[in-house]
């Protein structure tokens, strides 16, 4: 059971900075994410894509802007927990009770919701015998490579991804590469590479073409069908499936916890961002109010204001006072300028 | 107004007038229309705001920048008209245009 004066929940641009304006009030707080670094859509959606309405900042990449801000945050030392999502919220008289996929628990008496659009999951191939297969032989990620060796694989997508895990298990196993368009999408030098392991026949490409049937034999895949754009059929010897279909965002047990919701969003009070329920607050792109606009500088305000109510929840016996970091020895103190 | 149908795989359909400038995504979002999630809010992350345009209108409408391919890889089932609709900006010209949704998003 990890303790702290607030869950934040989500890493992205939002819940960094909520670290900050509740560290600089001298709370502690903890971060949760599915994915396994801070950055959310900035790092996973637009990495290298410029942005250009922070404040002060005429121009920055989703990268960069992640990049400082956990510069920023730096002296707070805070517990950053990856890989695990959110599934249970339940209340325990004052204090809220988390539990995540991985089994931890954290306890707080606040949770800032600053979730995005939801976690990101791997975009899942739409056959259902795909789903029947999936962790057995049809996969979304490579976890362990040796699992990978000396087999048939069939890999889907033209990213990235794609590209530089055919390259990988070229090496012990017969690839088929296979995409729906002639054009792959990847760094010069992994294309070159690719070109390179055609010729020697390590990677056979197939294209421009789409998964149309997975064929089984006693409970195990045997080969796949894909349907070319001219309507030909081909079948291919398959004992494993990995699709890179990059990811998706899935708003998934947000919607249990009990807050009053609207489509996607949680219904906020704009004076300090709080949900219907006491002590669980929401920010960013996932929270909804009047005029609500799903901009960086918007998240960044609302997680200043809430961290004032978090303060009072979590310090009922201390007066708030608003302070400068300009001027206040207390938050100089916390930042670390002796 | 330019009206602009929404279908889905059904034959579901609703008409409705968007303003010229708005994108179709746009369109579908202020009007509640249903299979268009545009998660990321129109800049072009996601795909999920994937439609089919009518063969007819294929060449009315000006051709998708690299990116917009590319991010179509990652749709539900793309065909050679597939398009992302938050890059389909509604102009007089496309009055009457005809999408259709694919069958889920994500």
């Amino acid at each position: 059971m990890t303790k702290a004066d607030v869950i934040i929940i989500g890493a992205g641009p939002v819940g960094l900075f909520a670290v900050h304006q509740l560290g600089i009030k001298g709370l502690k707080s903890v971060v949760i994410d599915n994915l396994d670094k801070a950055g959310g859509q900035c790092i996973e959606l637009y990495p290298d894509k410029p942005i250009y309405d922070i404040p002060a900042i005429p121009e920055c990449t989703g990268e960069e802007l992640t990049k400082n801000l956990l510069e920023q945050i730096k002296p707070f030392n805070t517990q950053f927990f990856y890989n695990e999502r959110v599934d249970e919220v339940n209340q325990e008289k004052d204090l809220w009770v988390i539990k995540t996929n991985q089994n931890n628990f954290f306890k707080a008496p606040n949770i800032i919701i600053a979730g995005g659009v939801g976690s990101f999951e791997p975009r899942k191939l739409s056959l259902k015998e795909a789903e029947k297969f999936e962790g057995k032989s049809v996969f979304y990620a490579v976890k362990d490579k040796n699992f990978f060796k000396k087999k048939n694989i069939s890999i889907f997508g033209g990213g990235d991804s794609a590209l530089d895990w055919a390259l990988e298990l070229s090496k012990f196993s017969k690839i088929n590469l296979i995409h729906r368009r002639n054009e792959f999408r990847g760094a010069p030098h992994t294309l070159s590479e690719i070109k390179k392991m055609e010729k020697e026949d390590k990677i056979i490409i197939k294209t421009p073409c789409q998964l149309e049937a997975i064929e089984e034999h006693e409970n195990k895949i045997t080969s796949i069908s894909v349907k070319y754009d001219d309507g030909k059929i081909e079948r291919i010897k398959t004992d494993i499936i990995l699709s890179f279909f990059g990811l998706i965002m899935k708003l998934g047990p947000i919607a249990e916890w009990g807050l009053n919701m609207n489509k996607k969003t949680i219904d906020v009070n704009p004076e300090n961002f709080e949900t219907n329920k006491k002590g669980i607050f929401a920010a960013g792109d996932i929270c909804s109010y009047p005029g609500k606009l799903k901009l960086i500088l918007s998240g960044f305000h609302e997680v200043a204001l809430a961290s004032v109510e978090c303060f009072k929840r979590a310090r009922p016996n201390e007066k708030f006072r608003f302070e400068f970091t300009t001027s206040s020895k207390n938050i100089q103190e916390r930042l670390g300028k002796k | 107004m330019p009206k602009i149908t929404y279908q889905d795989k059904n034959g579901n359909s609703k008409t409705v007038e968007v303003e010229t400038g708005l994108t179709v995504m746009e369109g579908a979002i202020q009007n509640d229309v249903p299979g268009i999630d545009a998660d990321c809010g129109g800049s072009m992350a996601c795909a999920t705001c994937h439609v089919y345009v009518e063969e007819k209108w294929l060449n009315k409408i000006p051709k998708p920048e690299e990116a917009e391919v590319d991010m179509i890889d990652m749709a539900h089932e793309p065909k050679k008209n597939s398009r992302l609709s938050c890059q389909l900006t509604v102009t007089e010209e496309l009055d009457g245009l005809i999408v259709t949704t694919p069958e889920k998003q994500s």
